[in-house]
């Protein structure tokens, strides 16, 4: 019993090749796909899966990873799956990758043209949280309709004194659609903003593919005497590699009960380390 | 956080594979597929609907390696659906042609072509039967070899093939309004994603594809208090439905040159729902709504729940969320609902790290703000 290439048939790969195209035509725009189910669950990046295998061709160098991590259990499931289907090379270098399937995070090291970042997306709908039905979520994208997009970063502000956020902070694309960027830290926001490479979002479950196509406007919603603002590490700074400005992972050191903290994106530290930086 | 070191994930996977592996193997015992073909007929037939593929086999494979948990013999056979290449659709079946094996109806005490009560664990006693634990296949053959002779040829004139249905005759009455038939080409739920509001056909695809539990669970919700409704079964029939496809490099296709590729065992039930209907005159009469379950193999609990389901959606009472169409087809799928609720046990310390970085921002503004204020 041996499987196609990437899994998929043939068709199928077409069907969401079309829809990546509509997206990148409309950045931010929800495309609607049927998504296939995968050999990984729903939920645990099938969009993003599906995306990167229907592009995949012989010659790719793939980089996968998962809350920052190369070796995360999760990455490192992706990666066997795509390269017992298609036998290409497999990376942990951002700049050597062709196509970096990523959940929850923008890697360190500025992206290039050429490059593809595909992210998986659990929940696609920036609106969902204040309204539960699909149908009319589609309305108030249609007509633009954001004011409550803008009402509940506000209460935020009300409530607790600040925008609330944590990751999937909502952001404007292109200037027409608010967009979920999936639940990358505020952090990886500004990354978004006029890309060198190419970002296609999957959502496998919710069965929508969307898209910020390079040098695209991205915006994260914002009030003027309350801007956005990332989290803040100051004066905080890898363990090992010493790095700062960069996302950091807070960990508990059990031996001496003290907070310490590293980088989150592992290959950036490993690189460092290696002064391959 | 233990299990997202910087390094050795691989690893880890590994022999958790290899664990998982061990359990299956671990008494030294394996099952034989046949075997599970042979004595997990309830079982196969559930996986079958609810992963939308048909072929017992399969079934039967995914069924070992999932060490029989629905969840995951599904989840084989859906992803294993998505390598297939659609190639052709089949022509509509007509479920008088069913060679029933079973067919009962609530709502008559005799209906034309009689109850037949088929195979059914409804008027067994469910008691333990301790001998199965030293049953063997000689003893199998045996009682078969028994039985066999025992049938008793009656006279029956029954054509199985051809059992009219029974809500034909209600309509013959008038008690049901007639329905024409829609020869739209119904939506392809696997093709194109579904959207709202859904046409009939893309609900009856999710319905029948749905979780058995969760299918069974709304409609007794929306049968017990949350759907205002009691119905009566018009029709529950279970048999064999011929599948036909068309010559797709004739593009006449009459019936005759349209190919048999099989039969596929179904479970169907047509129920009744009294309804008051508003005539011209202003006048009110009460009037049979109707709500239709099909499922893959012998299903009948979710085909009635999904028949109750199918009504409600066809009403869309807004008071109910079992009338509810998102709320009902999006949440009813196997492989959707356990992935997402077994993705909580991904790591999530980014997402954490930086909601906590909101509570902290949260808790200083708030100090600050009584020190100010006191």
């Amino acid at each position: 019993m041996k499987y196609n290439f990437a899994f998929f048939d043939e068709g199928s790969k077409r069907e969401i090749r079309r829809t990546i195209l509509k997206a990148i035509a409309i950045p931010g725009y929800q495309v609607p796909f049927a998504s296939r189910e995968m050999p990984i669950a729903r939920g645990w990046g099938t969009g993003g899966l599906q995306l990167t295998l229907s592009l995949v061709g012989k010659e790719d160098i793939l980089k996968v990873i998962d809350q920052g991590s190369d070796e995360s259990v999760n990455a490192v499931n992706i990666k066997k799956l795509i390269t017992t289907t298609t036998g290409i090379t497999i990376t942990d270098e951002t700049s050597e990758a062709t196509i970096i399937q990523s959940r929850h995070r923008i890697p360190e090291i500025p992206l290039q043209e050429g490059q593809i970042l595909v992210l998986q997306v659990p929940l696609p709908e920036p609106l969902r949280y204040y309204e539960p039905s699909e149908y009319e979520t589609k309305k108030l994208h249609a007509e633009q309709e954001y004011s409550g997009a803008w009402l509940m970063l506000f209460e935020q502000i009300m409530n607790f004194g600040n925008m609330s956020t944590g990751a999937d902070h909502p952001v404007l694309v292109h200037d027409r659609y608010v967009m979920a960027p999936s639940p990358i830290p505020r952090f990886d926001n500004p990354k978004l903003n006029n890309s060198q490479a190419l970002i296609l979002l999957g959502a496998g479950r919710e069965k929508k593919v969307y898209a910020v196509p390079p040098y695209t406007k991205v915006v994260s919603l914002s009030f003027e005497d309350y801007p956005f603002e990332v989290e803040s590490f100051q004066a905080k700074s890898c363990r090992f590699c010493g790095a700062q400005g960069i996302y950091l992972d807070e960990i508990q050191d059990e031996v001496a009960g003290t907070t310490v903290y590293q980088c989150n994106d592992t290959s950036y530290c490993l690189q460092r380390l290696n002064e391959k930086l | 956080m233990g299990y997202v070191a910087v390094k050795g994930g691989t690893l880890a996977i590994e022999e958790s594979i290899k664990r998982l592996k061990y359990e299956r193997l671990k008494k030294g015992i394996v099952l034989d597929c046949p075997k599970i073909e042979g004595g997990m007929r309830c079982l196969i037939d559930q996986i079958m609907s609810e992963s939308s593929l048909y072929s017992e086999t399969l079934a039967a494979i995914a069924i070992k390696q999932a060490e029989g948990s629905p969840e995951e013999a599904v989840f084989l056979l859906r992803a294993y659906r998505s390598t297939l290449p659609r190639k052709h659709y089949s022509r509509t079946s007509q479920s008088e042609t069913m060679l029933v094996e079973r067919r009962i109806s609530s709502s008559f005490k005799d209906i034309p072509g009689g109850q037949i009560l088929g195979a059914t664990y409804d008027y067994t006693h469910r008691l333990i039967d301790f001998n199965l634990n030293e049953e063997t296949d000689a003893d199998a053959v045996r009682w078969i070899d028994e039985s066999t002779n025992e049938i008793r040829i009656d006279n029956h004139q029954t054509d199985l093939v051809n059992l009219p249905k029974v809500l034909d005759y209600l309509r013959e009455e008038g008690l049901i309004p007639a329905c024409d038939d829609n020869d739209c080409e119904p939506d392809d739920v696997t093709k194109d994603s579904i959207q709202f509001p859904a046409s009939r056909s893309q609900r009856l695809q999710i319905l029948t594809s749905g979780q058995t539990g969760a299918v069974t669970s709304l409609g007794y919700a929306a049968l017990r208090s949350f759907g205002a409704l009691h119905p009566t079964l018009g029709e529950l029939r279970i048999g064999n439905l011929p599948i036909y496809v068309d010559n797709p490099f004739n593009e006449e296709n009459q019936d005759e040159d349209a190919y048999f590729i099989g039969e596929i065992k179904v479970t169907e039930v047509e129920t009744l729902f009294p309804a008051a209907a508003q005539k011209a005159n202003g006048q009110k009469e009460i009037e049979f709504g109707l709500g239709y379950g099909i499922c893959y193999g012998q299903n009948e609990t979710k085909a009635i729940a999904m028949s109750i389901l199918d009504r409600c959606l066809e009403t869309g009472n807004a008071e109910y969320p079992t009338h509810n169409e998102e709320f009902v087809l999006l949440h009813i799928d196997s492989v959707e609902s356990t992935g997402f609720i077994s993705h909580l046990k991904l790591p999530h310390y980014v997402t954490f790290q930086s909601e906590l970085d909101s509570v902290r921002k949260s808790r200083k503004d708030s100090k600050t703000n009584e020190e100010s204020n006191p």
